[in-house]
């Protein structure tokens, strides 16, 4: 009775986005920038999922269809975003 | 700060302004209170979740606000119509170009498309109301509460002067030391909640909450724009706020994201505004099309031509429209490689639109047209459109925007896309559905007086624009000499906009004069037409549908007419609703005075006000509301006493 009444899941997932932000100050020590980014890639990528399977609930519901295809949607929004602005002001930039 | 720096003082234009505020509240707040409305204004209005009047509230704020917008327009045109005009001094008009610029686009475009969207596709859908109301209202209220922070400023403080695009290094608080671009940054944040809010809600209520048998393919097309449109809202807006919250950071905390030292970099704010940007233009034109697509299918008195390339086309608008954003910068510095890629994605937009455009034409193609005002609004919409669409296509050409940059060519470029393609839609629009929302149709001798002089008037403002551009004339000049040559096309533009404005008068004067003369619709359908939206009685019942219809097809409406089959056989039987609540307008108050006591540093007061947010928030998180049934018996009553006896 408990066990269905306690939000296992929510609290999991809180306490795991708080760990991992933590984890993600690491960059600030003293080490090569390499592996910082590593540590900031890895840290975004699980928070991101942590935060749509356990919060957003995705792939929970009969249509997951339609939450895949928007998380396709915001992928492709933020990656052309991004790498479209390394090309206008790094790679691509006048010189 | 001194009382005298927090009033704008020292110009006879905003003192007769403040003024008119003064006495237009107190002639309200008299009227209200002599009337005995008070009540009446609460309940029914400022505590409702009927997804059709907050409809109605969004569409009259953005009337408002279209005045608001157009007076500014007006001043700008004033100010340029002769050589070397003494009207507005530089700092006047910079402030009134920037707040026409955000208020057109933002609290008069965008609003109108979100209460014409908020009316009518829980209709068009067969659905009782939004996915969610309460937060339809929370996103209202605090679309309401951005929108009133904006309009203060010109009186309190300052109205921001740096353009709607807001460029850094300018809007920085060295080079705009006012509080101007606060207010900015502040009131476009609280809007823009509300903004994702009704994006997230219409998402969830189009995917969930149709009616049994009605497809995606089988929607309505203004329902599938309006998809379209929230999807491009949530994955655009959250760039725009992010870039507000930076550029707050920079104004109020001393951070350093787009000054041009210390690491910061201005550029990085063009290219997060135009990232937002681009895509806020598809926001308020795709609803557009979806609405000459009702509007022309229906007065052709034939189903939409291409049904399936009109989907199609708007999906790929809406992933193109990420993909072109360096068009609003190709000055800015990057090699021709970058500027090359995003002009061809920029000419590649206007295929889709094209397919559109050539949908409408064969839909129109052996119609037996009517020639109603929402009809004339439609059809004037294609040429001025195609011509604002093919400037478009000359500005995408970077080699060829190096001379037209910064122009009043542009600035005439996009008024014949926003115009036709924004104002146009939304006038046909609110011509076509205030019967179903009021119970009568606006007197159509008005209606289409005003429309020949929108539509003449417009061509006569803008179309001289071309050619200034092109001589030279840069945006955002202020005055201009003699020698120029640029006076006489300027005092023609002058003239359109007195025609425009005549134009807007008539509409709202076919308002008042239809409310008191024109006949009442009692069939509920008075067009005609061929969406669900038409098969419930006018003025709409709360619970829009007695019983939910059941949809064999497209046009479930028009095809049940034709056949005299009724759209479902089932029972009357108890309706769940949803109860009103007064929070969501509390939670818009408790925004603005936050964003208020934010863009004057006030921190005391902006942490209260903070916390008091936090409170209402929570408050309404742990509230538990079941709403409430209406019983069949009182339904049955409705319907009878709104249909005659016929049901
Ligand atoms: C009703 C008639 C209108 C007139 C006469 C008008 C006139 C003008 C003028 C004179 C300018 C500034 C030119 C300059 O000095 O650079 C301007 C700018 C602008 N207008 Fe309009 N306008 C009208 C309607 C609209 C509408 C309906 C929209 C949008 C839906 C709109 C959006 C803009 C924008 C975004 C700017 C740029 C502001 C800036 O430079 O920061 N206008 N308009
Ligand atoms: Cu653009």
């Amino acid at each position: 009775m408990l066990k269905q009444l306690f939000p296992i899941k929510h609290v999991a997932g809180y306490i795991s986005s708080l760990v991992l932000s933590a984890v993600a100050l690491v960059v600030l020590l003293d080490m090569p920038f390499a592996s910082k980014m590593a540590i900031l890639v890895v840290t975004a990528v699980l928070q991101a999922s942590v935060q749509l399977v356990l919060f957003m609930h995705a792939g929970e519901s009969e249509d997951k269809k339609s939450v895949y295809i928007n998380i396709a949607y915001a992928l492709f929004v933020g990656l052309v975003t991004i790498f479209g602005t390394l090309f206008i002001f790094v790679w691509g930039w006048y010189s | 700060m001194k009382w005298d720096e927090f009033f704008v003082t020292g110009d006879p234009l905003i003192y007769g302004a403040m003024v008119s505020i003064v006495l237009v509240s107190l002639a309200i707040l008299f009227g209200l209170t002599y009337y005995k409305k008070w009540g009446y204004l609460w309940r029914e209005w400022l505590t409702t979740v009927d997804h059709k009047k907050i409809g109605v509230m969004y569409i009259i704020c953005a009337l408002l606000m279209l005045f608001r917008g157009g007076v500014d327009a007006l001043l700008m045109r004033a100010q340029t119509a002769a050589p070397e005009m003494k009207f507005l001094d530089a700092q006047h008009y910079n402030e009134i170009f920037t707040t026409h610029g955000v208020i057109m686009i933002l609290f008069m475009a965008m609003p109108f498309i979100f209460g014409l969207m908020n009316v009518i596709v829980p209709l068009q859908i067969g659905a009782r109301d939004v996915a969610f109301p309460k937060l339809n209202a929370i996103s209202f209220w605090l679309f309401f509460a951005g929108a009133m922070l904006f309009n203060i400023s010109f009186i309190i403080g300052g109205s921001p002067d740096a353009g709607w695009s807001a460029y850094f290094p300018l809007a920085s608080i060295e080079f705009s030391p006012t509080v101007g671009n606060n207010y900015y940054s502040l009131s476009l944040q609280i809007s823009g909640i509300g903004t994702l809010l009704t994006g997230v809600n219409f998402i969830v209520t189009i995917l969930k909450m149709r009616a049994p048998g009605m497809t995606l393919m089988r929607m309505p097309m203004f329902t599938w724009s309006v998809l379209i449109t929230c999807l491009i809202i949530i994955f655009a807006f959250p760039v725009l706020t992010i870039a507000l919250l930076l550029m707050m950071f920079d104004r109020l905390f001393g951070s350093q994201f787009f000054t041009m030292a210390n690491g910061g970099m201005d550029m990085l704010w063009a290219n997060l505004f135009w990232v937002w940007g681009h895509p806020e233009v598809y926001i308020v034109i795709l609803p557009a099309f979806g609405i000459f697509s009702e509007i022309i299918s229906t007065f052709a008195r034939k189903n939409l031509y291409g049904y399936t390339s009109m989907v199609m086309s708007m999906v790929v608008i809406s992933a193109l429209s990420f993909l072109v954003w360096a068009h609003h910068f190709y000055t800015m510095g990057q090699g021709a490689m970058v500027n090359g890629f995003f002009s061809i994605t920029t000419m590649a937009i206007a295929v889709p639109t094209g397919v559109k455009i050539f949908n409408w034409l064969f839909t129109l193609h052996k119609g037996r047209i009517s020639f109603t005002t929402p009809m004339l609004y439609s059809l004037a919409f294609i040429p001025i459109f195609t011509i604002g669409g093919v400037t478009g296509v000359m500005l995408a050409m970077a080699s060829a925007d190096y001379q037209y940059h910064n122009t009043m060519f542009l600035v005439a470029h996009f008024h014949y896309v926003l115009i036709p393609g924004a104002v146009f839609a939304v006038i046909a629009g609110f011509h076509y559905w205030f019967p179903k929302v009021f119970g009568f149709r606006l007197n159509e001798r008005l209606g289409k007086m005003a429309f020949w002089f929108i539509a003449i008037s417009f061509n006569v403002t803008f179309f001289p624009m071309f050619f200034l551009g092109l001589q030279g004339m840069t945006r955002r000049t202020y005055t201009y000499s003699e020698e120029t040559g640029f006076g006489p096309l300027n005092l023609l533009s002058m003239i359109g906009a007195i025609g425009l404005a005549i134009g807007f008068i008539l509409l709202v004067y076919n308002i008042y004069w239809s409310t008191r003369y024109q006949p009442r619709d009692k069939t509920g359908d008075p067009w005609d037409a061929r969406a669900l939206e038409w098969s419930t009685p006018s003025p709409v019942p709360v619970y829009n549908f007695a019983v939910t219809p059941k949809v064999k097809g497209r046009d479930a409406f028009w095809f049940a007419k034709k056949n005299n089959e009724p759209l479902s056989d089932e029972k009357i039987t108890k309706i769940h609703m949803p109860s009103n609540t007064g929070k969501p307008f509390v939670l818009g108050v408790a925004f603005f005075f936050l964003g208020f006591f934010l863009v004057f540093s006030w921190w005391t007061p902006s942490i209260i006000a903070g916390i008091a947010v936090l409170i209402i928030l929570a408050t309404m998180s742990f509230e538990r509301d079941h709403g409430y049934y209406i019983p069949a018996e009182e339904i049955v009553q409705t319907e009878q006493k709104l249909r005659g006896d016929t049901v």
